[in-house]
């Protein structure tokens, strides 16, 4: 108990005594305050089970995803050890949504990796250097957005070759361009401040000042935005998967699982629910942790 | 020699129609050691004089000496070492995001430091923090002790010009005049030379040697400070300001 509160107090004192005692101090009461958020910690709980359940599916799941039953199709919920039904071709949902979470997460994972880190390049770059840079990289963003993302997703992809790598990379391609407009204007506010011009006095080069300077300022407001956009990015992995352009059969993507459910939607209407269902919370998980991180990470609200 | 002279310096900002002539034709020289300030109401280009100085403001004509070297449009690393600068708003001009002890590990490490933690906390020392202060982030302290902060940046290249642009106009009365002394004795004790921007006569007639008064961009008088204590300013501008500071 004692210990406990020992380390509480080390975590929470206001003069830290050295360089990590002070960032575990930090995050410390980042965390605090995001923990007091009721609707984010939800939020954090469903995605910690989505990821918990991705990496224990061959554990998890009750059948083989792909194990074609076709005596056994379209199966009720509940019918015959199959607790969510079977689908047309009689594989159990069930074990396809816990294994289609792998899927969900390998797209999230990586179209959060790709899409804000060249968002912050480009409008970082072109904020702070200005110019001539500016105006091409903005032009480039400018014509990126003037496409409905989906319709360029599309293109993309017919472009590419349809296949879940290939969707990851077309929504990147697309998602990126929010981001550096946001990561510019941040940017353009941040460079005429007194601590840039500090820097600059120092001799600092733009290199160092764009990473070291402008990125952790941009950085936070990007989190919160990626978050927000989860959800978007998975219904538009849901929708290439709908339209036969992301996951390929037989590949228990949750996308394609609606869009094979849809035939069946008025006798059968759990093999397409189901997978709406599950995008819907996950979506919605993603929703709430971003809004929690926006009140955590805001540096506007931070300063108070 | 002058430590730092300016000669003709002409200040714009903007092209063409949109441009404003922000400083014109300013010339005055500071001896080495030397506290000199420079007052006048807002708007009427004294930080622009500094920013100039600093390259902040890259349009500028004119010619500025540090310590008989001419400087060019391009800073070099070496004009960053001799000449510093502590901003008006010490709210604004910390990283939010930068400890202390990032804040000026940084600036130690840019200038080629190597010994960094030790004069981190000498540094701190200097402007009576202490090391308990070390990695606290701006939004722990108060706004004196981010001045203090902002000094001891300022010092730790080891300058020897500072360019004190209005450093205690945000701060509390109180607050100000800690500032001010620190400033007084780290002058005495690195022997350093200021140049400093006020709109404040009394706080220029308690740290400065001589002053020059700005109206509208240009420098309409430079007096040492014994005629600003006795009112015997010869133009009627700066008359009229002292008048107002009564």
């Amino acid at each position: 108990m004692s210990e406990t509160q020992s380390l509480r107090a080390w975590l929470l004192t206001d003069t830290p005594t050295s360089r990590r005692h002070a960032k575990f101090a930090a995050a410390y009461q980042g965390w605090l305050s995001f923990r007091s958020n009721t609707m984010a910690m939800i939020g954090l709980w469903i995605l910690i089970f989505l990821v918990f359940v991705a990496i224990a599916a061959p554990i998890l799941a009750p059948h083989d995803p792909f194990e074609q039953t076709l005596a056994n199709r379209l199966q009720g919920l509940n019918a015959d050890g199959h607790i969510l039904g079977t689908d047309s071709l009689g594989r159990d949902i069930l074990s396809r949504l816990i294994y289609g979470s792998r899927i969900t997460l390998f797209i999230v994972g990586l179209v959060a990796l790709i899409a804000p880190i060249t968002g912050l390049l480009v409008g970082t770059v072109a904020g702070y250097v200005g110019g001539w840079v500016d105006t091409i990289l903005m032009r480039i963003t400018d014509i990126f957005l003037a496409f409905p993302r989906l319709v360029l997703a599309l293109a993309f992809v017919a472009a590419l070759g349809a296949g879940i790598e290939n969707a990851v990379l077309a929504i990147s391609l697309t998602a990126w361009p929010p981001y550096a407009r946001m990561a510019r204007a941040e940017t353009l506010t941040i460079r005429s401040s007194d601590y840039i011009s500090a820097i600059q006095l120092q001799g600092a080069g733009p290199l160092r000042i764009i990473t070291k300077h402008i990125w952790p300022l941009c950085i936070s407001s990007l989190i919160v935005r990626v978050t927000l956009d989860m959800a978007g990015i998975i219904l538009a992995a849901a929708g290439l998967g709908f339209l036969g352009l992301g996951a390929q059969p037989p590949s228990p993507e949750w996308g394609a699982m609606i869009s094979e459910g849809r035939r069946f939607i008025l006798d059968s209407w759990w093999v397409a629910t189901v997978p709406g269902l599950a995008i819907f919370t996950v979506s919605l998980a993603f929703n709430l942790l971003g809004d929690g991180l926006r009140d955590v990470l805001d540096p506007k609200d931070a300063e108070t | 020699m002058s430590m730092l002279s300016v000669e003709n310096l002409n200040v714009w900002f903007g092209h063409g129609r949109d441009r404003v002539d922000a400083v014109k034709d300013a010339t005055f020289a500071v001896a080495r050691g030397e506290s000199f300030g420079l007052v006048g109401e807002s708007g009427s280009g004294k930080s622009t004089i500094l920013r100039a100085i600093t390259g902040l403001a890259p349009d500028w004509s004119g010619n500025i000496t540090v310590d008989g070297k001419e400087i060019g449009k391009r800073r070099e690393k070496a004009f960053f070492k001799t000449v510093q600068m502590v901003f008006q708003d010490p709210y604004a001009s910390l990283h939010p995001r930068h400890s202390v002890d990032q804040v000026l590990g940084e600036t130690l490490y840019l200038h080629g430091f190597t010994d960094i933690d030790t004069r981190v906390v000498n540094l701190l020392d200097d402007v009576g923090l202490g090391a308990k202060f070390r990695f606290r982030y701006p939004h722990q302290l108060s706004g004196g002790q981010r001045q203090r902060v902002a000094i001891a940046r300022a010092l730790a290249p080891a300058p020897e010009i500072l360019l004190l642009d209005e450093p205690t106009s945000a701060l509390d009365v109180s607050v100000q005049a800690e500032i001010l002394n620190l400033l007084a004795d780290l002058r005495t004790e690195h022997g350093l030379t200021y140049v400093m921007v006020s709109h404040d006569l009394s706080v220029v007639g308690h740290m400065c040697d001589r002053l020059a008064v700005m109206k509208d961009g240009e420098i309409v008088e430079i007096m040492d400070v014994a005629t600003l204590r006795n009112m015997q300013a010869t133009h009627p501008y700066s008359q009229h300001l002292l008048q107002a500071s009564l």
